[in-house]
């Protein structure tokens, strides 16, 4: 196994933001099974702002962590702001990820880029919410 | 904290009378074997006292066993040296689909150095059918490789009945018996192979020590060129203080295997039923009956390997998994796979593999302990969210 750095363990042992939304106004999911990770992101958005931010993700240590990091990123940010999280600020924030799970992280700022672009289709096609 | 560890499949924790018995050998008792003096002799009898252990585990005579760094090694050697031996006469060896990859790609550095190589498949148990194995036989087959039992799902091969097969075609037949010798009976004379792996750490002897044993008269060709050490077969200067622990840990392991075996299976079987009972949707993986005696290999439906193991860890339990996360590649056990068991599935893989040391007490904390970070890990999966919605929503 890996040696995660401090900051990994601790968003493991202690994820924020896990769950869902309900009634979300953008869902992003991306990863298979298959390949061991699978991420979802609900958000809920407000004057632009990303009010809330909630996950559910199955997969390893360090997708764990790497979905709890960017759920707390991206919180409170503007859309975006929000879209500028990229796998590298994500696994700077986590000092560090083993060179074969950075993987992982692109899934997390690529799970939540995805729940903001259905947000922006959705209002395109104005229902706002579904 | 408690500390549990129940991954002695991963390596086995040394034996006090082991380490006793090596600790001359980490000392003043530092000569090489191959010298001719009192310090070289000295030595040389203590490698040749652990060669006739090594034999007397597993029924050979002690001049046919080849010391070696580890298990790993000795399947290299089997695999490369019996099929480069034997290149003139064909140049195609059988592998089964869930050997261990000392074995697995030996044979595929043997394909690239112009061999062809054949995958023997495995049931649902992963057991490899003695006919499967004569089905893929041809007439430049030069060497089967079949392993004893896997230790990943704990499935022991009909090896008697491959041999079989095998000795009606003369053809030379290696076992990986790394999971199984100094564990469960190896006679290999009852087995009917030419040759077999064996390593000091699966029962209680040191690391970085193994065995290959080689039937009389079997030709191979060396890994490692050098001296004359292990009959011109392995050279380079002995590790007698391992060696020293090999034949000790050998011993023991003859002198208490009933009761060892007796003790892990109680065990095994406790954890096989309890652990499916406590936790719903888990599947038992590798065969119910014919199963090492302290395997007990679950899939954990819904979530991920890896973070079962760092919960686990977290609450002092060591044990290991097959899942993509937990190995470097980021592949899930070609084990489980060869199994026909879904890659999802398969990452939920979890081992306990018990030793001598383990007892009830532990079992019953790995099962107060597990449950809670299955809950908590499923709440946390989409997988088990959808599976959730389907069941309630479906039929």
């Amino acid at each position: 196994m890996p040696v995660y750095s401090e900051k990994v363990m601790e968003h493991f042992m202690n994820p924020r933001n896990v769950g869902e939304i309900e009634n979300p106004d953008g869902v992003g999911e991306v990863g298979n099974p298959i390949c061991g990770d699978m991420m979802t992101f609900y958000i809920k958005v407000k004057d632009n702002r990303l009010e809330d931010v909630k996950f559910k993700t199955f997969g390893c240590g360090a997708a764990i962590a790497v979905s709890s990091m960017v759920s707390e990123m991206a919180k409170g940010k503007t859309l975006e702001e929000a879209m500028k999280i990229t796998p590298r600020s994500v696994a700077d924030e986590l000092e560090g990820l083993p060179k074969q799970k950075f993987h992982c992280s692109n899934l997390g700022a690529q799970a939540l880029n995805k729940a903001i672009q259905d947000y922006l289709s959705r209002k395109k096609r104005g229902g706002g919410k579904e | 904290m408690r500390k549990v560890y129940i991954d002695n499949a991963a390596t086995t924790p040394l034996l006090a009378e082991v380490r006793e018995a090596m600790t001359p050998y980490l000392g003043d008792v530092f000569g090489n074997p191959s010298s001719l003096h009192d310090w070289g002799n000295t030595a040389r009898e203590a490698v040749e006292a652990s060669r006739a252990q090594v034999a007397q585990l597993i029924g050979a005579s002690a001049d046919e066993i080849i010391f070696t760094g580890s298990g790993t090694e000795s399947n290299n050697f089997a695999i490369k040296g019996l099929g480069l031996v034997q290149q003139a006469k064909g140049k195609h060896v059988v592998v089964s689909a869930i050997e261990h990859f000392s074995v697995l790609h030996s044979a595929r550095t043997l394909e690239k150095w112009g061999f062809e190589l054949s995958l023997v498949p495995v049931d649902k148990n992963g057991v490899v059918d003695p006919e499967d194995v004569r089905r893929s036989l041809r007439k430049d087959t030069v060497l089967v490789s079949i392993m004893h039992a896997n230790g990943e799902v704990g499935t022991i091969e009909p090896i008697k009945e491959i041999g079989k097969v095998t000795k009606e075609r003369g053809i030379v037949f290696h076992t990986d018996a790394v999971a199984t010798a100094g564990t469960i009976p190896v006679d290999v004379q009852e087995l009917g192979v030419d040759a077999l792996s064996l390593a000091g750490n699966q029962f209680y002897g040191p690391q970085g020590v193994g065995a290959l044993w080689l039937r009389k008269g079997v030709r191979i060709v060396p890994l490692l060129d050098g001296g004359v050490q292990e009959g011109g077969r392995r050279a380079g200067t002995e590790n007698v203080p391992a060696i020293v622990g090999l034949g000790k840990a050998a011993e023991l392991a003859k002198a208490n295997m009933t009761a060892r075996m007796e003790h892990l299976t109680r065990l095994r079987d406790r954890l096989l039923t309890e652990l499916p009972a406590k936790i719903d949707h888990v599947v038992v993986t590798g065969h119910r009956q014919n199963r090492l005696p302290g395997n007990a290999s679950f899939c954990v439906e819904f979530i991920e390997g890896e973070s079962m193991l760092m919960l686990l860890d977290s609450q002092g339990v060591a044990v290991t998994s097959g899942s993509a996360c937990t190995s470097r590649a980021l592949k899930a056990s070609h084990v489980l796979i060869a199994m026909g068991i879904p890659h999802e599935l398969a990452q939920g893989s979890l081992l306990f593999s018990f030793g001598i040391h383990n007892t009830p007490e532990d079992i019953d904390y790995a099962l107060e302990v597990l449950p809670p970070i299955v809950d908590r890990l499923r709440q946390m999966s989409p997988l088990y969210a959808k599976f959730i919605k389907a069941s309630k929503g479906g039929s």
